[in-house]
This record gives C-alpha cells, structure tokens and sequence, in this order.
C-alpha cells in the first residue's frame, strides 16, 4: 500500500468571534499558506481536495459551496465534502491516493461557530424522536459522560482540573491558542461547577476558524523537494448513538481504530488527543493505551481552542508538523465526532 | 493500480411524497436489508457503511449518521458522510467504491437516502446569508434562465422539454419503485399543466419525494463468489467549480464536460452514444436531457434536442441510447438519493435486472449526477465484464 506523506500544515488563529469575516475570509489565508508552504499556486497543482464543514455552523444549506470559491477552482477540480470533522476528509484523500486516482491532496476545514449558540445547535444531532426534542445539548451529554466516570472512580475532579491546568500551560507555547495560562489545580478546584460536574475550564472554549493541510505521495513529497511525516495508519469507527447502550467510561470505537492504525506498534512520544472536554482527555488516553511517557496535547489541545470541523484535522496537523520540525520521531492523532465521543478517528505518524 | 470492484447488492425503497409508517432510520434501513438481501449477505459481511444525503437541513439534523448507525448495523465499523450537494448520491457511490478499490476493505455498504416530508426543502434552500445575494428562487428559478439560454442559442423547439417530460413518465410507468406513476401522460396535457418558471411547467419538473437506496460494493474476489451478477465499476470520476464567476459557461459546465472525459478514458469509451447502452442521467427538470445530452458527448454542440424529438433517448420509441429508463430524477426525487438511484440504476441494467425497464443485452452503462449551481459533478460506468 502506497505510503503517505503529510507535507505541509496550517491552522488560523482559534477566535471566539471572527466578526464580519466570512467562511470564505476564514478559508482562504489558510489555503494560500499552505500551498506556498509547498510551493505550488493553487488547487490545480494537487490532484484532489477534500473539505470538512457543517452546514448548521452557517445556518444555510450548502455552507460548503462557498469553499470551492475560496479555492479559485477554475479551471475545474477533483473535488469532495464530508460533513464532518476535516479529519476525515484526510481519511476520503487517503483513500483517493492509496487507490491510485491521486498523487496529492489539498485537505481543508472551517467552522465559525460564533453566530449561534454552539451547544444548542449542536444538540440537534442526535436522535430527532427521542433525543433532540429533549434539546440536550453537547455540554449536557458530557456532564452525564463525566458523573460516569467519576462515579466508576476511574478518575477525580483534581486530574480533571490537572488536564485544563496543563492543556494552559502548553497553550503558552501555540500562537493560535486562544486561552492559556498559568493555573494551579486548586485554583480551578475552587471555581464553582458550571454543569455538575463539569466546571466551565473543564468545556472546550468556542472558536472561529480553519485550517488546510497538504498531502501527497512519498514520491511527490520528495518531488517537491520538502520534508514530510510519514501517515503510517489511519483508521475511524462509530458506536451505538444510544448513551444508555455504552459504557461511557470507555471509548470502545477509539480502541477499535488504534488498533487498527497500529498505535502499540512503537513509542508514542507525543499524541494530539481531540478532547472537547477534561474527563475525555483521561478516557481517550486509556483507549489509545498511552503510557505517562507520552506527552499528551502539547498544543494545549482543544480545551485551548476548538475549530468546529478543523479541530480533528489540526490534531493530525500538530503532529506532523512537530515531526518535520525534527522534534519527534513517531505521535498519534485523534479525532472525534459526535456527542460523548460516539464516533472517532486514529492517525499514527512517523519521521520519513 | 485500483483495485476492481463491483456492485453486488442494490436496495431501493418505494419513492412517494411521504413515507409515513416508518422513521429515518427505518427508511434507511429498508434499503440497506434490501441490498444485504439482493446480495444474499448479512449485516456481519459489511466492513464499513458510507452514508449520503443533501443538506441536513432537509430534515433539520445535523449529521444524522451518528443517529443512523445502530439502524445501519454500523457500531464498531468506519462510517463516513458524504455531502457534495445534489450530486451526493453519486458522490457517495464513488468515496463508497475507493474504500475497496483502495485495497483497504473487501466489502462495504453505501446508503443514500432524503425524507423530504420532514421538513421543507424550498425553505432549506432559501434561507438568507449575510454578505451573499439572496436568490430565493429555489432550483428551478436558478435553472430556468439558463434554459432559455440554452433555448436562444439551439433554437430548440418548446415541445422538446415536453417530449423528455413524457418520455421519462412512461418510462417510471414501467417502474414500480418510482413516485410519479403517470402511463397515460400525454403532451398535451404536459402543455397544458401550469407554467413555475418560464419556460418549465409543472409536469417538467421533478417531485419532492422520501426514499432511500443502498448498495453493497464488494472486491475482485467476493463479487465473483456473488450469487446474482456483478456491475463492475470501469470508471468513477467527480469535478467541481465555482457557482459564479467571470466568463462562466453556465449551459454547459467545464466541469462536466471535464467529468464525462475523464470517466470515458477509464472506461474506454470513444463514442458515448455508440459505446453505451443506455445512461441514468440527473435530469429533474426536463430542458436538462437535451443540454446533458451535448455536455455528456452523446450529440454535437446544439443538437442534443434532435435525440430527444427523434425518439433516440425513448425506450418506447426504441431509440438507440435510451437515457433514464427508470422514469429518472423527473419520477422519483429523494434528492439525497437521486445520484446514487442513477448509479444504482445502471448497475441494475447492467446487471439485466432492471425488470420491465431493462434495456435489453445492456452491458455498459452511465451512471451520473450533478448538483449545486450544475456545478458538482459525479459519474461512474459499470459494465457487466471486467474489462
């Protein structure tokens, strides 16, 4: 199977409201800075692009038609959508390559969630009978997800307070963090709760903004004469929408995929974790089987800044770019879709 | 270096305007059994479930996947969703087909589906954007101009479009899966029905319809050991441009014309009109057959509505290269779905399944479809050989 290379990554500042710039205003500094990154002009100098958005961010059907304006795609292009996390939009490009219709691939995802009231909105994913009538939105669901994990004792609120204290710390290292800091667990230990359990640092923060990355055959890396980390596994899997029918103190479907994309095949010196919220961070460590020698979200992860659709690309895109910086030599990607953690996705990356 | 792959179940639903017993979930899932059942399979043989439908909005869910996936047997497996507009159905079939032609799967179950009854799709596509021109014109407000420009140029006659909307209802006559079951339609009354958008009437127009189709794509090695005959995939091809801009060819899209290329030199088809059987081409408003006949390289550039008026697209008129035997867009309109009913269509005629509509000894189809401002472009041939 044709190896693959993750050649070039950029991300836009996380803002909490990007005011009168629109998705087209968000997309296009991004795509620009990713393909002269590479140093090619536009959409036509790779063979397939792929995007990840959600119409209801945008609250208009086809949100994603704007995106192939912000790509200048004339003359036509090769061309897909998921609605889903960008993250998975990599997973379509992969496909594309490994079957041989495409040599390279511009990936790219946008959210500006600002308009509307995000958890509400985002209750409306699930079941429209039983569920979404309750409007029980994503802050809700991972309180109930919380209380289950600290009830079965596999965690305590202080090693919850310890994830949002060290996602801050690391922050101070991202220029596109959008909250960080220095703060003790006591501090945050004396905050009051926000949705029992759940105290608001332990919510990802509300974000505008995108991000692109370009990926392409080992061959055509080498071609244009840039360094690249190596994807060497990628794999997604989905579990029971039911709440009452997982054991959400597991992520079952994330163990699933890092099996698959072979995550215990060596040492994972770092792991981008997409963690919405604290006590998932502690879920999903378990589930990828991470040991303490593993540097977990050293971007500060979601918790500093979550880019609806873009955040599960970044993950991946964080990694890479700490391996062609040289700084390691083999990381994990993780992204998640869907409330308390129903679907997610697994990336193993490697130095060339 | 792609593997092969092949079409070895196919699944529809009945089409109508409200499918009012069942859920989504169970109107997915109807499809999805219907193509396990075709293909003599089990939920335990698929590797993976690839869903696809137009805006959520339809529905008003976001992501309904993750709502689906108990109902598609799906928990534990990869599960992707497409969205590229109206031309999703295709979109989805060909992103469902390189999840085993990627060498990465063997067998995978692809859904498509639109329950229009739950919402409004007019309000859906309608509603405004700051910053953006607020056409609230819906689909065939947009299309329209564009047909009289089409019109203007071919100096086509008006009862060309009237001609497709006949010929597509009793070719859905023929159907029993497709909404609109009109056998005794006649021009006249096609005339005659009430003008939305000058110069498409009410009967040039396709319905709103719930419904769902499904299809099993299997691998090289599992096809051969299906019970019921293969599609083989020869070519699968999508473009894409912008809905605006300078100097854009609005009649007939570079895209498409790009599209139909690129998916010919896979298939090694030379002459579309000579090489192919029949096609199940997007056409849900009736001026589209003549303009997709020219884009798509089955007539010369302003010809295409001589095919139509000469009867050569008409399974009743035994034409030579009969398009949308099925009733097509302008029958049945899951839009959702519709793409993929294309596709799926011409897997059953290839497969010579297609019941009373089959063209007979077919052994290579078009499958094809197209959303957005006629700007997304999917296509895919399947052929009853390998090669």
């Amino acid at each position: 199977m044709r190896d693959i290379a993750i050649v070039s990554f950029v991300q836009s500042d996380c803002v909490r409201d990007a005011g009168a710039l629109n998705e087209v205003e968000l997309i296009m500094p991004v795509i620009r800075k990713v393909l002269d990154n590479v140093g090619i002009q536009s959409a036509q100098d790779v063979d397939f692009t792929c995007s990840g958005s959600c119409d209801y961010l945008q609250g208009a059907a086809f949100a994603f038609v704007l995106g192939v304006d912000a790509l200048g795609a004339v003359p036509p292009i090769k061309e897909s959508h998921v609605e889903m996390d960008a993250a998975w939009a990599l997973y379509e490009a992969v496909l594309k390559i490994r079957m041989g219709q495409a040599d390279s691939a511009l990936l790219y995802g946008f959210g500006k969630s600002s308009p509307g009231e995000l958890p509400i909105v985002l209750s409306q994913q699930l079941d429209p009978y039983y569920l979404s009538p309750l409007w029980l939105d994503t802050v809700s669901s991972a309180a109930l997800q919380a209380r289950a994990l600290l009830d079965s004792g596999k965690a305590t609120e202080a090693d919850m307070a310890e994830v949002v204290a060290r996602s801050r710390k690391n922050a101070k290292s991202n220029p596109h963090a959008q909250l960080k800091g220095d703060v003790s667990v006591d501090e945050l230990l004396a905050e009051p709760t926000y949705l029992s359990p759940l105290r608001k640092h332990d919510c990802c923060p509300i974000s505008d903004g995108a991000s692109a990355m370009i990926i392409a055959t080992v061959e055509k890396a080498k071609e244009w004469g840039k360094p690249y980390a190596v994807l060497k596994g990628i794999d997604h899997r989905i579990e029971s929408h039911h709440f009452g029918a997982r054991d959400l103190t597991r992520s079952v479907s994330t163990e699933i995929a890092a099996k698959a994309a072979g995550v215990a095949d060596g040492p994972v010196e770092v792991a981008e974790i997409y963690a919405p919220f604290s006590h998932q961070e502690i879920i999903l460590k378990k589930a990828l089987g991470l040991g303490d020698d593993t540097v977990i979200n050293p971007s500060g992860g979601v918790l500093a800044g979550n880019q609806m659709m873009a955040s599960g690309l970044s993950r991946v895109g964080e990694v890479a770019n700490r391996i062609i910086k040289g700084e390691i030599k083999r990381g994990v990607a993780h992204a998640t879709s869907g409330h308390a953690l129903q679907q997610n996705l697994v990336a193993v990356l490697e130095g060339a | 270096m792609a593997e092969l792959a092949a079409v070895v179940g196919i699944g529809q639903t009945k089409y109508q305007t409200k499918h009012k017993t069942v859920s989504i979930a169970g109107l997915v899932r109807d499809a999805a059994l219907k193509a396990l059942q075709d293909a003599e399979l089990t939920w335990d043989d698929i590797d993976a479930v690839i869903v696809g439908k137009a805006p959520d909005m339809f529905e008003g869910m976001i992501m309904p996947e993750l709502y689906l996936t108990d109902a598609l047997g799906c928990n534990g497996k990869p599960m992707l969703r497409v969205h590229t507009a109206g031309s999703v159905g295709g979109s989805t079939a060909i992103v469902a087909a390189s999840y085993v032609q990627s060498g990465m799967f063997k067998r995978i179950l692809t859904v498509t589906y639109e329950k229009q009854s739950e919402s409004n799709a007019m309000w859906a596509l309608s509603n405004a954007q700051p910053f953006s021109v607020h056409l609230n014109a819906g689909a065939g407000g947009f299309f329209a101009p564009i047909i009289r420009e089409y019109m203007r140029r071919t100096k086509a006659p008006s009862d060309a479009g009237i001609k497709v909307a006949v010929k597509d209802r009793l070719h859905g006559a023929r159907n029993p899966l497709a909404h609109l079951q009109l056998p005794n339609i006649t021009m006249k009354e096609v005339e005659e029905s009430p003008m939305l958008w000058e110069p498409l009437r009410f009967l040039e127009s396709c319905p709103s319809s719930d419904g769902a189709c499904a299809m099993v794509i299997a691998n090289e090695e599992l096809a051969a050991q299906s019970p019921k005959k293969p599609a083989w995939i020869r070519g699968a091809a999508m473009r894409s441009e912008p809905t605006m801009y300078a100097g854009r060819e609005e009649v007939s899209p570079q895209a498409g014309i790009d599209c139909a290329k690129d998916v010919y030199a896979q298939a090694g088809i030379s002459n579309p009109r000579k090489d192919l059987d029949c096609a199940e081409v997007y056409v849900p408003f009736s001026w589209y057959e003549p303009m997709w006949l020219e884009n798509l390289g089955f007539a010369e550039k302003g010809e295409g509505w001589k095919l139509t008026l000469e009867g050569a697209t008409s399974l009743d008129d035994k034409g030579d290269i009969p398009w949308n035997c099925s009733g097509g867009v302008l029958c049945s309109n899951p839009i959702g779905a519709s793409g993929m009913i294309r596709f799926a269509e011409a897997a059953r005629q290839v497969r010579g399944d297609a019941g009373n509509h089959q063209v007979d000894g077919a052994k290579l189809a078009l499958g094809h479809a197209y959303g957005g401002g006629a700007q997304f472009y999917a296509m895919w041939v399947v052929g009853s050989e390998k090669a």
